[in-house]
């Protein structure tokens, strides 16, 4: 194992990853920007180097104040966690060059999978389906045009260099491609630095269904079964669970299968997501992601797994030491995350800083929490506050503990998606399992 | 009358679509800010032209300040 673990990253998922580290005895270094300098991820790690200013660009993103800060703190390897430079091939890359060990699949892999049409052309030759589209990204609107008129509208414009949702443009008609095309290119460019976008099928209602992966070193590669995440705004996830309710055994199977092939295609090491479209019967690849995934804890309650300790273990070169066989599902697991969102209106950001702050305890439930009472939520970052997550021995069990958790669960100071969620709770279309990517706009 | 628009939240002005003596429709985007990895529009409330816009991209603006002038 290693000795020092440098952890990229801030919030939640920097303190998720730094207990990781001191359960197996590694040291962990954070790093924080000039608005994080009294964040909670900085006094949990063994010691944090500043980076910069609050901007990411100039601080969490910055490539070489980031490998400067392992350097200059003897770390010998550096987690990511997810956002960032998590997917983010040249930091991969740089950290090689630097000589220390990147907690996640190898550069290459992370180009090909981020290299959305690249994906796409990978999986179409291993045999997992994928939606109609362009094969390549496409030059201008009127390209765009014929092939959504050839595969049939409603079309989704994608960024080539992108995903996650981030930036996509929904076509209902010929009518308004020439403005979507011209403002997909532009989020494009201002998201990923790359203005291509290509065409995709756009399904009505589909069912968003992952699964989560995990590779190691010497030619071991599980799946860790499935989780639906169709409850999302703005094609960005809000309610996940394990595992996905009201999916037929046989369509379960196939899409475990799926996921391995999708991985094994992509020549995948350490822990990784495979993403489908799923609608009826069939199921279509969307992307894979290759980090840590923010609902990573609703798989570890199901299946009694570490993820993150899996990731740095099979990072320092160990062996998975376990089997598909060994990998068991027990009961059901379902997070809510906590955003600072105005969810009443339109999921306005809410920045502020947090005056109270009452996390519930309770059978079965879980709390990642990156914020407390006097942390400041800044415009600078991602509005995740907190993730709340609720295990039982089946998913009434699970949605009981959870209402039970979202009743006593107090954030004051800024606005929250605590409310959503408490009515998501109590929706009789989320009990009775009909989720789908469209939930928000019809059911609640 | 000049109408004073204001940020509707707390952001970074990302990019200024609008300049001083554009002529805008009402729902025209005047400038777009930025907060939490969200781009969000400051749209025209009513037709009108823009007398100044008293923001520039890169300066943070907080709920409630005047990013733009409507006459």
């Amino acid at each position: 194992m290693f000795r020092t673990v440098l952890v990229a990253n801030r919030g939640e998922i920097a303190l998720r990853v730094i207990r990781a580290c001191r359960a197996l005895g590694a040291r962990s270094v954070a790093v924080y920007s000039e608005a994080d300098a009294a964040a909670p991820h900085v006094r949990a790690a063994d010691t944090a180097v500043p980076l910069g200013p609050a901007p990411a660009a100039q601080s969490y993103l910055a490539i070489d104040r980031v490998v400067e800060a392992a350097r200059a703190s003897g770390a010998e390897a550096i987690h990511p966690g997810y956002g960032f430079l998590s997917e983010n091939w040249r930091f991969a890359d740089a950290c090689r060059v630097a000589g220390l060990v990147f907690i996640g699949p190898p550069a290459e892999v992370i180009r090909a999978m981020g290299e959305k049409t690249e994906a796409r052309r990978r999986m179409a030759a291993a045999g997992v389906p994928i939606l109609p589209g362009s094969d390549g990204p496409v030059a201008s609107a009127a390209d765009a045009g014929a092939i959504a008129t050839d595969i049939g509208y409603p079309v989704m414009l994608k960024a080539a260099s992108g995903g996650g949702g981030i930036g996509m443009a929904l076509v209902a008609d010929a009518g308004r491609l020439d403005a979507s095309f011209a403002a997909a290119q532009r989020r494009a460019r201002s998201a990923f630095g790359d203005p291509a976008v290509y065409v995709e099928r756009a399904l009505e209602a589909p069912r968003h269904v992952e699964v989560q992966v995990l590779g190691d070193e010497h030619g071991t590669l599980v799946h860790l079964h499935e989780r639906d995440c169709s409850i999302q705004r703005r094609h960005q996830k809000l309610v996940e669970e394990s595992p996905a309710p009201a999916l037929p055994a046989p369509l379960r199977s196939r899409l475990h299968e799926a996921g391995l092939r999708a991985a094994r295609a992509a020549g995948y090491r350490n822990a990784g997501t495979v993403e489908f479209l799923v609608e009826g019967d069939a199921f279509y690849f969307l992307e894979m992601n290759t980090r840590l995934q923010v609902e990573h804890p609703v798989t570890e309650e199901v299946t009694g797994l570490d993820i993150v300790q899996a990731q740095l273990r099979i990072a320092a070169g160990e062996r998975l030491g376990f089997a598909q066989g060994d990998v068991r599902l027990r009961g059901a697991a379902i997070e809510c995350r906590i955003y600072a969102e105005d969810a009443e209106r339109g999921f306005l950001p809410s920045p502020g800083t947090i005056t109270s702050l009452e996390l519930p305890a309770g059978p079965g439930i879980r709390h990642e929490c990156g914020v407390e009472a006097g942390s400041v939520v800044t415009v600078h970052y991602d509005p995740l506050l907190a993730k709340v997550i609720a295990g039982g021995a089946d998913r009434e069990q699970a949605i009981e503990r959870l209402t039970a958790a979202l009743d006593r669960y107090r954030i004051e100071g800024v606005r929250t998606t605590l409310p959503l969620h408490r009515r998501i709770m109590a929706s009789r279309p989320f009990r009775d399992g009909h989720v789908h990517t469209r939930f928000l706009e019809r059911e609640v | 009358m000049p109408e004073e628009v204001r940020a509707h939240i707390t952001g970074v002005v990302f990019q200024v679509v609008a300049q001083a003596g554009s002529k805008v429709a009402a729902g025209d985007p005047i400038l777009i800010l930025e907060s939490m990895k969200m781009e969000i529009p400051v749209e025209a409330p009513r037709a009108g032209v823009v007398r100044s816009i008293p923001v520039a991209e890169g300066q943070t603006v907080q709920e409630g300040d005047v990013v733009a002038v409507l006459e």
